[in-house]
């Protein structure tokens, strides 16, 4: 503080240009912090990327190419981890799936239906889901929720067995209440959230004149946010979406504990399954070596897809809202 | 809305009818079903909130807000959870002194010495897509570079959920710094303040209410992290209240072992500590609402 004070009133006298004179030392000082903290995002997702990779090294190294194997048995020595990868690609499809219907229709009738002036309560309940933290999504899902879906997913897969599709996805044998479905379910719960502020966001941008002139022409509410809404926030949402598909890869202690914990791949949706995060959650305390370095090789691998697709969504987003203002 | 607004008394040659019936119906199914979208979300969380509050209110009492964390065995009116609410709040507070004067000052450089530099911007995208990191990940970056050199601490887990607010405060720093308008900064220049003097006197007072509020909702947001906590703090039964060295707990941590245990006095235990998690992060939600609506100046 001290320093600033002195610094405040510092034009140097013998300068021959007063408007030209260098800055202040603790104004400098302070730019110079605060250039670090913003570095610091930059010098952290780096160490992020180096540190892991380095840990996971010897997985990598002892492997080579058959760490994309489906061969999962650490107790063989086998560390393939594609039933991880299937997991949480799958876990995070059904997440959206559900997710992104639910979330667009609550940001239409946030910004299209419902006056500005009562849509709090609708915003605060949509947040609440936000707040409720992961774990306790876990603990309801393992608790409650699994048991008594358990009976539901075994007479939905008694009535789809045989049927083509419907048999493909809902049927099996090795039916279970924590499964890929109930894992996506929960995740989709935890995305709607994000999912619907940034798809909000996005549609709020449209312009109302546009609005109006297509109420102008006789359209229906529908028809306008078809015609005019849709139009205008394709791409934003679809940012939203990516968003949402990233949150959903990397959510990890209620898929930890829903998602059943047998690195299987199956396209019966309830069986149980693995994805990346619960497994490194679930194995790492017990495991050395290079069970836990194939552990972080996943890290390094979830690190790389959820950061390919948060810059994907993100110049996504940014693209569209630069388009929006320019309009 | 403006469709169903009939003029009275307009020009009689303009077709004022309704829309056909068809389309009515459609725009009316279709408004049903975004009401619908919204009930959907409202069922599970509901669900949710009334099952933790039913069986987290028989469990809790002062003597599990207090007791150590007994043996899984014993029944749920035996013990507590109070390491691991003392852990949590330890471990928060820590997180929050390291990552809110670290996520403003980049907020301060991203807005108010980045300006359109394409450094500022690569930062601004940069802490964007870091929000996206998954929080295990964090848990395994500290695990590399803290625990595996320093033990197991509540520092540990503090530094990992520092670096998971750290993009969030950043972000919405940024955008409450973006709200104060220029003519401030012009003003307090044109009576000859240096930059930081202005930034530190005139923008972050007039910010401050956004500020106090994103960083509360980044707070509420790590308390109910578990992921970062797994591998970095470790797990004890008795209260650690020294936050810098030796394993400690934390009530998602307790929660997560919990569940899966197959003692009904766990899982009671497990839902208590739910309940006091979901009143936790509840405070600091409800506190950052009171905060905008009392001291924020500019809003978007």
């Amino acid at each position: 503080m001290s320093v600033e004070t002195r610094a405040d009133s510092a034009i140097p006298a013998e300068s021959a240009h007063p408007l030209k004179h260098s800055r202040p030392l603790g104004d400098r000082l302070f730019a110079a912090l605060a250039l670090a903290a913003g570095l610091l995002v930059l010098v952290i997702l780096v160490l992020i990327a180096v540190s892991t990779s380095q840990q996971a090294s010897s997985w990598f190294s002892a492997e080579g190419l058959k760490i994309f194997s489906d061969n999962w048995n650490p107790g063989a020595n086998d560390y393939g981890v594609l039933a991880f990868i299937y997991g949480t690609a799958i876990t995070a499809v059904i997440a959206v799936v559900i997710a992104v219907p639910v979330s667009i229709g609550i940001a239409l009738l946030l910004t299209e239906v419902v006056p500005r002036r009562r849509s709090a309560p609708i915003v605060y309940v949509v947040d609440l889901l936000a707040v409720v933290p992961s774990v306790v999504w876990g603990l309801w899902g393992i608790l409650v929720f699994a048991p008594w879906a358990q009976h539901i997913y075994n007479s939905i897969a008694s009535g789809v067995n045989g049927i083509w599709v419907l048999g493909f996805l809902f049927g099996g044998q090795n039916i279970s209440g924590a499964s890929f479905f109930t894992a996506g379910l929960i995740l989709a719960f935890m995305i709607t959230p994000i999912v619907t502020s940034l798809s909000r966001e996005v549609i709020a941008t449209t312009p109302s004149i546009d609005k109006q002139g297509a109420y102008a022409l006789g359209a229906t509410r529908w028809e306008m946010i078809r015609g005019v809404v849709w139009p205008h926030s394709q791409g934003g949402v679809v940012g939203a979406i990516l968003l949402g598909v990233g949150r959903a890869m990397g959510e990890t202690i209620a898929a930890a504990l829903v998602i059943g914990s047998s690195p299987t791949i199956t396209s019966h949706l309830f069986a149980p399954g693995y994805d990346m995060p619960a497994g490194i959650a679930n194995l790492f305390g017990e495991s050395s070596g290079i069970f836990r370095a194939s552990l972080m090789g996943m890290g390094v691998l979830l690190f790389v897809i959820t950061i390919v697709i948060n810059v994907l969504a993100r110049g996504v987003v940014e693209r569209s809202a630069r388009r929006s203002r320019g309009a | 809305m403006a469709v169903t607004a009939q003029a009275p008394g307009g020009p009689q040659n303009i077709d004022l009818r309704e829309p056909p019936s068809w389309r009515r119906t459609k725009n009316r199914l279709m408004t049903v079903l975004m009401v619908l979208a919204f009930v959907i979300t409202i069922v599970p969380l509901g669900f949710v909130l009334v099952t933790v509050i039913a069986k987290g209110a028989s469990v809790i009492s002062w003597q599990f807000l207090t007791s150590g964390i007994p043996p899984n065995v014993l029944p749920a009116n035996v013990g507590g959870m109070g390491p691991a609410i003392v852990g949590t709040l330890e471990i928060t507070a820590l997180a929050t002194v390291i990552s809110v004067p670290l996520g403003v000052l980049g907020a301060i450089y991203i807005n108010e010495y980045g300006g359109k530099g394409i450094l500022a911007r690569i930062v601004r995208f940069m802490s964007d897509v870091m929000t996206g990191v998954p929080s295990i990940i964090m848990g395994l970056f500290i695990f590399t570079l803290w625990t595996l050199h320093f033990q197991y601490s509540g520092l540990g887990g503090a530094l990992a959920l520092a670096c998971l607010m750290l993009p969030i405060i950043i972000r919405s720093s940024e955008e409450m710094l973006k709200l104060v308008p220029d003519a401030l900064r012009e003003g307090s220049y044109a009576l000859g303040a240096s930059k930081a003097r202005v930034t530190v006197t005139v923008v972050l007072p007039a910010a401050i209410g956004g500020i106090v509020s994103g960083a509360l909702l980044a707070v509420a947001r790590a308390a109910g992290e578990t992921a970062p906590l797994l591998f970095t703090i470790g797990i004890v039964t008795s209260v650690n209240s020294n936050v810098f060295s030796g394993a400690t707990t934390s009530l998602p941590n307790q929660i997560f072992q919990n569940a899966t245990q197959p003692y009904t006095g766990a899982q009671a235990r497990g839902w208590g500590a739910a309940l006091t998690l979901v009143v936790i992060a509840f405070i600091f939600m409800i506190t950052a609402r009171l905060v905008t609506a009392r001291f924020a100046k500019y809003s978007s």
